[in-house]
């Protein structure tokens, strides 16, 4: 669960940083190297370094210009349904694991604190289900997806008002294996 | 003599579960509620022992265990007009000059293979006359518990109502370990928050404990493995089995009346679905069959149906449905949010967690008239229990001041905040009666 919250942290400080501008334009599309994990071993890509068009070294996952580097979506109070904003996010994620099969990934649902702790538990379900879902639309193998409710018990920002509760409502993307 | 016996099986659980030195982790403060209470005269008990003193103000506890109920108001030791020890020592002259209506005197008398005595006796002082006295054998460990039980008789003979003192309360703590990561703890306490015992202690997550009716077991959601999955213990033996583990959610256990089922919420076929498990065999039988997240199952207490959130309407709304199974009925269509309800011991009513407008509070409902009440007014509150006599239902509660715990009568008059030491408290769940 800590390399959860390590994975999802510097998404979440994009997410702040970018306010709502997560949906990148198409020059930034074209810079983020996922054509070149295609041809490449994920590993060997990881050793070598590659350089992408915005200069950075590493894996794609890695890239904070690449919607890869994003593994958190957002919800809205009790539901379930993906935001038109987050959409690209789940996209290129799709997109990576269909063109690395033996990648694998933990859709983590959460939710605020608001209201009962097992019905949260069901609602971080079916917010990790609509994740999966669309993964799975746009390439992703069902085999290659696991899913796991948390419910209201792993808040990743503390405090009982809506400026914390947003960051909680969320579906976190845990590759297990890249 | 009925609670004497009790007691004695009280005894043997605590004997198996006592470890620590008895103290107060948690503070029990009524904050609103005091006014009209009932003036009473708990006079200290004599010691009948070694030049060292009585091991346990009795009294104290009584008097505390009365004030806390917000109906009785027992008089500072200061304003006692004398320390009678036993009926033919009191003047009930002095006592009616107090403007008090009720007296409790008593002992504590050791024995010589050390164990104790306790005899009390409760006096109507303008009639002058004993309402009712009993002289109950305790051991050292016991003691507290024997004066839960006198406060228990005091209690049912002034009101009417059974006392719940001698009962207690699991709930779940959350604090931070010295390695700086999350520790959850399940806890089992007295009902006046004395003597915790951590019964489960995990790195991850816990929820939802349950008490089996007779009050030796705890059913309860642990992370433990990394998913939920539904474990009942052995409280006296601290035994336990894994009873659900399937893929998906594995929660919200409920003790059926006669102890032999649970039901529960088991996403095992794609989604949140409410199945019982019978214990004996371990035939799982599904209840509902709906999308929607179907969850939170609880008895009533004919055992013939069960109480149930969904959100199949759109919102969480709490339904009813034959243990059986068939159609479902709604039960609540005032406010946006209603879930996790449990009926009272008598089965006229339920309470829940009822949000509206964007505060979730303890709502009762009665099912009879469809009459719902808001009990509590904060912004966080959830999981309400009811005391097994059905006269206060104890909730977890979350604000400025951090997370607790809190109680109110049904009547919503009487208030009470339960605070610990240190750590988050929530997830309360109120002991039955123990015989």
């Amino acid at each position: 669960m800590r390399r959860a919250f390590l994975i999802a942290l510097p998404a979440f400080l994009l997410l702040v940083l970018s306010g709502c501008e997560t949906t990148p334009t198409k020059d930034e599309a074209a810079e983020v190297p996922v054509e070149e994990a295609d041809t490449t071993e994920v590993d060997a890509a990881e050793a070598r370094g590659i350089e992408s068009a915005s200069g950075f070294r590493g894996h794609p996952l890695d890239d904070p210009d690449s919607p890869l580097s994003k593994q958190v979506v957002y919800f809205d109070f009790d539901s379930a349904e993906i935001l038109s904003d987050h959409r690209p996010i789940i996209e290129a994620h799709a997109a990576y694991m269909s063109d690395n099969p033996r990648s694998a990934v933990t859709l983590e649902g959460h939710t605020d604190e608001r209201g009962s702790r097992e019905y949260n538990l069901g609602l971080g379900e079916r917010r990790a289900d609509s994740v999966r879902r669309m993964l799975v639309l746009l390439g992703a193998q069902g085999d290659q997806l696991r899913t796991i409710s948390y419910g209201e018990e792993n808040p990743a920002a503390d405090g009982h008002d809506e400026s914390a509760w947003k960051f909680n409502r969320r579906v976190v993307i845990v590759y297990r294996e890249r | 003599m009925r609670k004497i016996v009790v007691g004695c099986s009280i005894l043997g659980l605590f004997a198996m579960l006592w470890v620590a030195p008895v103290q107060a982790v948690l503070t029990i403060k009524i904050t609103r509620g005091i006014e009209g209470a009932l003036p009473i005269a708990v006079v200290p008990f004599a010691w009948e022992g070694g030049s060292a003193g009585a091991p346990l103000d009795v009294a104290d506890i009584v008097a505390a265990d009365l004030r806390r109920t917000g109906r009785f108001a027992p008089l500072p030791e200061r304003d006692l007009p004398g320390r009678p020890s036993d009926g033919s020592q009191v003047d009930f002259r002095d006592w009616r000059r107090l403007g008090t209506e009720n007296l409790v005197v008593g002992r504590l008398k050791a024995q010589p293979n050390g164990n104790y005595q306790v005899q009390f006796q409760l006096f109507d002082v303008f009639r002058g006359v004993q309402l009712t006295g009993y002289s109950i054998p305790s051991t050292a460990r016991d003691l507290r518990t024997t004066a839960h039980q006198i406060s228990d008789i005091i209690y049912e003979k002034l009101t009417g109502d059974r006392g719940a003192f001698a009962t207690r309360i699991a709930y779940v703590t959350q604090s931070k370990g010295p390695d700086g990561n999350k520790r959850y703890a399940l806890e089992v306490a007295d009902s006046d928050g004395y003597d915790p015992q951590s019964v489960l202690e995990s790195a991850q997550p816990i929820l939802s404990p349950a008490w089996s009716p007779d009050g030796n077991k705890l059913a309860y959601v642990s992370f433990e493995t990394g998913q939920s999955a539904i474990y009942v213990q052995n409280l006296a033996t601290g035994t336990r089995e894994r009873v659900a583990g399937y893929p998906g959610i594995n929660g919200a256990p409920a003790w059926s009346p006669d102890g032999r089922r649970l039901a529960m919420s088991l996403s095992r076929e794609g989604n949140p679905e409410i199945h019982i498990l019978d214990l004996d065999t371990r035939r799982l039988q599904r209840v509902t069959y709906n999308a929607a997240i179907d969850t939170e199952p609880a008895w009533s207490p004919d055992g013939r149906s069960l109480v149930f959130t969904s959100d199949r309407g759109g919102k969480p709304q709490i339904y009813r449905i034959a243990v059986t199974g068939g159609k479902a009925q709604r039960l609540t269509f005032e406010g946006s949010y209603n879930a996790r309800a449990s009926f009272s011991p008598d089965g006229a009513r339920l309470t829940m967690v009822h949000g509206d407008q964007g505060a979730y509070r303890i709502g009762l409902l009665d099912l009879e008239t469809n009459a719902l009440r808001v009990l509590s007014d904060a912004r966080l509150d959830e999981s309400p229990s009811f005391a097994p006599n059905g006269t206060m239902i104890i909730y977890a509660t979350n604000d400025d001041r951090g997370a607790a715990l809190a109680a109110v009568s049904v009547d919503g008059r009487v208030h009470q905040r339960l605070t610990f030491q240190k750590g988050m408290v929530r997830e309360p769940a109120w002991s039955p009666f123990s015989d």
